[in-house]
C-alpha cells in the first residue's frame, strides 16, 4: 500500500517540475522575444530608409525630407566631450578608491555617493546641467554644458568598471612591483593599469553605448529642435540622435511625413549601441583567451 | 634630487587622484544644493505672476484669498462673496481685457495711457469687482485695495489636486496628481516585470544549460542598453495604437502604454540583480536538499528563492526606483494629463514627463521654474531612498551569512 502512494508521490513531483520548468522556460523565451520584437521592427522599418544621403545629407522642408547628418555628428562630439570629461576623471577616481585609500570611513562615504550618484534619475542631471552650467557659469545651450552633464553621469559607470577591473588584477604583481622598489604610481601605472587596461576599455565602449543613447540631460543644455548647419565651437548648440528621435516622433511639424526619418534615425541609434555591445563582448572574449594563455 | 623629485611627483600624483576620488561626492553635493536652491524658492513666491496686482473695492471687506480660491473665482466656480466669507452679492470678473466692455477706445487711449485712470474708476463705481491687471496701471491714487495673496504653502504643493502652473491669474501648483500618476505607472511596470523578470532569472540561475546561458545574458545586457527614447518610439508605434483598438479608447496613450513600456525596460535589472542572487546560493545547501530527496524544482523554491530572497527584492525595489526616474518613454507614451489617474486605460502624467515637457517653456527663476525644480527634489529624494533601502536589504543579507 505504501509503496503506491510513494510511486504516486513521486510521479507527482516529476510532474510538477516539468510543469513548473516549462513555465520557466517558456517566460524567459518571452523575454527574448520582446527583445527580438523590438529590434526587429526597428531594424525591418528603418533599413528602408537608411542610405548614404541619409547619413550625409542635411535636414530639409521642416525635417520631412533629407538626412540626419547634423544629429549624428552631435552626438558624435557630445560622446567625444562627456568621455574626455569622464574617462579619465573616472579612472582616476577608481585608482584611487582600489590602490591607495585605505579601508575606513572616507572609502565609505566615497563609496556610497558613488552609488547615490548613479541612482539619480537622468532628468534631475538635466536640471543640474541646466541650472549650473547653462545658467550659473554662463556657457548657455551648448556642446559644453552637454557633454559635462552626460561626463557626470556616464562617471559612476566608468567608476565601477575600472574599479572591478583594478581589483580582478592579482595582488602578488602589486608586491613584486613593490618589493623590487618601485613606488606606489609607477606599480599603478606600469604593472596594474596593463593589466587592467582590456577590461577598463570594454567598460568604455559600453558606457559610450549607454551615452549616445541619453535624451533627458541634454534636452535644456544642448539640444537644438532643427539646425541645419554643423557645431563649429564647443560653445555652440547642436542636434543630437535621441533628441531628434524624439521630437519627429512627437512634435515635429508633420509627424506622419517624417515618420520614415524616425524609422531610419532610431535605427542608426540601435546600430551605435549593437556596435557597442558586441565590440566590448568580442574584447572580453578575445582579452579573456589571452589572459588565460599567459 | 633626484629622489625629491620623484617624491614630490608621487604626491602631486596622489593629490590628482584623491581630487577625482572626491568627484562623485562633490557632484552629489552640488546636485543638492542647485537643485534645493532653486526648489525651495518655490515656497517663497505668491502664485501670483510676478507684476500682476489683484485687487477689490475699498469697500470689500476681504483681505486676502488662496490661490485656490481665485481660481475657483475666475472659473466661475465661486460666484458670490458670501461663498467666500464675504458680502452676499455675486461677483463681478474683470480683467485688463475687458476694460474695453466699460469703457471708450478714446478714454483708454491709443497706447493705454488712460488705462490706469479708467481702472482706477471702474473699480471705485462697483463694489463687488475683482479686478486682475498689471501692476503697471496701478493708479497713484488707488481707490481699492490690493489683494494680498498667501505664498505658496507646503499643504497647498503636497495636497493640491491641481496642476496648471501657467494659470491665469493664480498659479495651481498641486503635485499630488503627479505624484500618484509616477507611483500609479511604476508598480503598474513591476506587476508586469517582476513574474517575467523572475522566471527569467530562475530559469537562467538553475534551470538553462550553461550554453543557453551564454546566450541570453548578452541578449539582457542588450535589453538594458537599447536607449529610452527608442522604447518610446516603439511604444508610440506599436503599443499605443494597439491599446487603443484592443480597448476601444478614444487615445491609446494611457497609464497602460507607459506600465507596459516601463516594465519591458525594468526587466534588466529585476533579472541581473536576482540572477546573481540566486548564483550566490551556496552550492552545500542545493546538495543537501537534492540530497534528501527533494526535487530540483523543489530545491528551487524551498531553498535557492527563501536564500536569495534578500536578492530577489533588492532587484524589485531597483526596478521601481528605474521606472519611477524614467523620462523619455513615459514622456512618449502615457499622454501626459495631470490629473489623478482613475484606470489603467486613462492618460497619466509623471514628475520626470513633467519636468522634461514644461522646463523648456518656463522663464528662467520664474515660479514655474522653480517648481519644476521642486518636482526634481521630490523625484531625487524618492530615488535616494530607494537606493538606501536597497543597500539596507543587501547590508543585511551579508550580515546574516557571518
Amino acid at each position: 500500500m505504501e509503496l503506491v502512494d510513494e510511486n504516486k508521490l513521486a510521479k507527482n513531483k516529476k510532474r510538477n517540475q516539468a510543469i513548473a520548468f516549462w513555465i520557466f522556460r517558456i517566460l524567459s523565451y518571452a523575454v527574448v522575444a520582446i527583445l527580438f520584437v523590438i529590434l526587429s521592427f526597428i531594424i525591418i522599418k528603418g533599413f528602408s530608409v537608411i542610405s548614404w544621403d541619409f547619413i550625409t545629407k542635411m535636414p530639409e522642408e521642416g525635417m520631412t525630407k533629407g538626412g540626419i547628418f547634423p544629429a549624428i555628428i552631435g552626438t558624435l562630439c557630445l560622446v567625444g566631450g562627456s568621455m574626455l570629461f569622464a574617462f579619465p576623471v573616472g579612472v582616476f577616481a577608481a585608482i584611487y578608491m582600489n590602490e591607495y585609500v585605505k579601508d575606513g570611513i572616507i572609502k565609505k562615504i566615497i563609496k556610497q555617493m558613488t552609488n547615490n550618484l548613479a541612482g539619480i534619475p537622468s532628468i534631475v542631471f538635466g536640471l543640474f546641467g541646466m541650472s549650473l552650467f547653462v545658467n550659473k557659469l554662463g556657457f548657455g545651450d551648448s556642446l559644453l554644458a552637454g557633454s559635462l552633464t552626460l561626463g557626470l553621469l556616464a562617471l559612476p559607470v566608468v567608476i565601477r568598471i575600472t574599479e572591478e577591473a583594478l581589483k580582478s588584477v592579482d595582488n602578488t604583481f602589486r608586491q613584486a612591483s613593490l618589493g623590487l622598489g618601485a613606488s606606489k604610481w609607477e606599480t599603478t601605472r606600469r604593472v596594474v593599469l596593463p593589466i587592467a587596461f582590456p577590461n577598463i576599455i570594454t567598460g568604455l565602449i559600453l558606457s559610450i553605448g549607454r551615452v549616445s543613447g541619453e535624451t533627458a540631460p541634454i534636452l535644456f543644455t544642448v539640444a537644438a529642435y532643427f539646425l541645419p548647419k554643423l557645431p563649429t565651437s564647443i560653445f555652440d548648440q547642436a542636434m543630437a540622435l535621441p533628441y531628434h528621435l524624439y521630437v519627429i516622433s512627437t512634435s515635429g511639424t508633420n509627424i506622419e511625413e517624417s515618420r520614415p526619418i524616425a524609422y531610419g534615425t532610431a535605427l542608426v541609434l540601435i546600430f551605435i549601441v549593437l556596435i557597442a555591445n558586441l565590440l566590448a563582448n568580442g574584447l572580453r572574449k578575445y582579452f579573456g583567451k589571452k589572459v588565460k594563455m599567459n | 634630487m633626484k629622489t625629491f623629485y620623484k617624491k614630490f611627483s608621487e604626491k602631486f600624483i596622489e593629490g590628482l587622484l584623491m581630487l577625482s576620488g572626491t568627484i562623485t561626492s562633490l557632484t552629489v553635493v552640488l546636485i543638492v544644493f542647485f537643485l534645493f536652491k532653486e526648489g525651495l524658492g518655490v515656497f517663497d513666491k505668491k502664485p501670483v505672476e510676478e507684476g500682476y496686482v489683484i485687487a477689490l473695492s475699498k469697500s470689500n471687506p476681504l483681505k486676502t484669498l488662496s490661490s485656490e480660491q481665485i481660481k475657483n473665482i475666475y472659473d466661475q466656480k465661486i460666484t458670490h462673496w458670501s461663498e467666500i466669507g464675504g458680502k452676499p452679492d455675486s461677483i463681478i470678473l474683470f480683467r485688463a481685457e475687458d476694460i474695453s466692455n466699460f469703457y471708450s477706445d478714446e478714454e483708454i487711449g491709443e497706447n493705454f495711457e488712460g488705462l490706469s485712470t479708467c481702472i482706477n474708476r471702474l473699480v471705485d463705481s462697483l463694489p463687488d469687482i475683482i479686478a486682475f491687471f498689471p501692476k503697471k496701471y496701478l493708479a497713484k491714487d488707488f481707490k481699492g485695495h490690493e489683494l494680498t495673496v498667501d505664498k505658496v504653502s507646503l499643504k497647498e504643493f503636497f495636497g493640491g489636486k491641481e496642476w496648471f502652473p501657467t494659470a491665469q491669474p493664480s498659479a495651481q501648483l498641486g503635485v499630488l496628481p503627479l505624484i500618484l500618476g509616477t507611483l500609479w505607472v511604476s508598480f503598474g511596470a513591476i506587476l508586469l516585470a517582476l513574474p517575467l523578470g523572475l522566471a527569467a532569472a530562475i530559469f537562467m540561475s538553475e534551470i538553462a544549460k550553461d550554453n543557453v546561458r551564454r546566450i541570453m545574458k548578452p541578449l539582457i545586457e542588450l535589453l538594458a542598453g537599447i536607449p529610452s527614447v527608442v522604447y518610446g518610439f516603439f511604444g508610440l508605434v506599436i503599443i499605443v495604437p494597439l491599446i487603443q483598438k484592443t480597448f476601444n479608447l478614444p487615445v491609446g496613450e494611457t497609464g497602460l502604454a507607459g506600465s507596459i513600456i516601463l516594465g519591458i525596460m525594468a526587466l534588466p535589472t529585476i533579472i541581473t540583480i536576482s540572477e546573481d542572487a540566486m548564483r550566490n546560493t551556496p552550492r552545500a545547501m542545493k546538495e543537501a536538499s537534492l540530497a534528501l530527496g527533494a526535487s530540483k524544482w523543489q530545491t528551487i523554491y524551498k531553498v535557492v528563492i527563501p536564500y536569495s530572497i534578500s536578492g530577489i527584492s533588492a532587484g524589485a525595489i531597483l526596478g521601481i526606483g528605474r521606472a519611477i526616474g524614467e523620462t523619455m518613454a513615459v514622456l512618449m507614451v502615457t499622454g501626459n494629463a495631470a490629473v489623478i489617474p482613475h484606470s489603467i486605460l486613462e492618460p497619466v502624467r509623471t514628475i520626470p514627463a513633467t519636468i522634461a515637457a514644461e522646463l523648456g517653456e518656463a522663464p528662467n527663476g520664474g515660479l514655474h521654474y522653480q517648481a519644476l525644480f521642486a518636482l526634481g527634489c521630490i523625484l531625487f529624494l524618492i530615488t535616494l531612498f530607494i537606493n538606501l533601502a536597497v543597500e539596507f536589504i543587501s547590508n543585511r543579507k551579508q550580515h546574516n551569512k557571518h
